[in-house]
């Protein structure tokens, strides 16, 4: 198998946002990268990091037409009807298949939250802006979410 | 050599495609994965997948809705 990437054969995304739709569209394309070979990098920032929080992957709420929860209520019951794949599921598929996770060091010093508050087990790296270049420079695809 | 199973039958992007490339991992080098499914796009897209990662397609059959791909790692 083509184990032996270039370095720039790497998709990297960084997660501004903390919506659901968001963090869908996020793991959707580093799933996808992954299963076609490309290695991927997800930078975890600002409200995106809320969402390592544990318990806290499903509990974005919509990006537009949330409406205090209804509009996510209705959204994730035509997704179970479509048979959209969970938040969970998505995020333990990345991790299987080699994804790597950065969560921003600095949203955790603005927002006081301790790695002991996140989702340890997802996470590869601490880092701020060096760290995030130093993957993006090596990547051929970079997306801000 | 081995042959595997993946059904994926009535799961939507990207399971499909996710699915295969575990299995693929899994595998060893010469064995044969016989993905089945029903979404439309992960027949044409599972075999791009298939050539970016230099693997042999052996076979591509059924409707859109109702396919089924063997490849050997």
């Amino acid at each position: 198998m083509n184990q032996n990437n270039t370095t720039a054969d790497r998709v990297t995304i960084v997660l501004h946002s903390g919506d659901m739709d968001k963090l869908y569209s996020a793991l959707i394309i580093a799933n996808g990268a992954l299963s076609m070979g490309m290695e991927a990098s997800i930078f975890f920032t600002f409200w995106g990091l809320q969402r390592l929080q544990k318990g806290g992957l499903e509990k974005g709420p919509l990006s537009t037409m949330h409406m205090f929860g209804l509009g996510k209520w209705m959204i994730r019951r035509r997704m179970k009807k479509s048979n959209v794949a969970s938040l969970e599921k998505l995020m333990t598929d990345y991790k299987e298949l080699g994804g790597h996770i950065i969560a921003c060091d600095m949203t955790m010093d603005i927002m006081g939250i301790k790695p002991s508050d996140l989702r340890e087990d997802w996470i590869d790296e601490y880092g701020s802006v060096g760290t995030y270049i130093r993957t993006a420079r090596d990547s051929s695809v970079t997306l801000f979410i | 050599m081995a042959e595997f199973k993946v059904d994926v039958r009535g799961e939507t992007c990207p399971v499909p495609l996710v699915e295969t490339r575990k299995a693929l991992r899994k595998a060893a080098l010469g064995d044969v994965i016989e993905v089945i499914g029903t979404h439309p796009s992960s027949k044409k897209e599972i075999p791009m997948a298939v050539e970016a990662l230099e693997l042999e397609l052996l076979s591509v059959e059924g409707s859109d809705n109702d396919w089924t791909i063997r490849i050997r790692r």
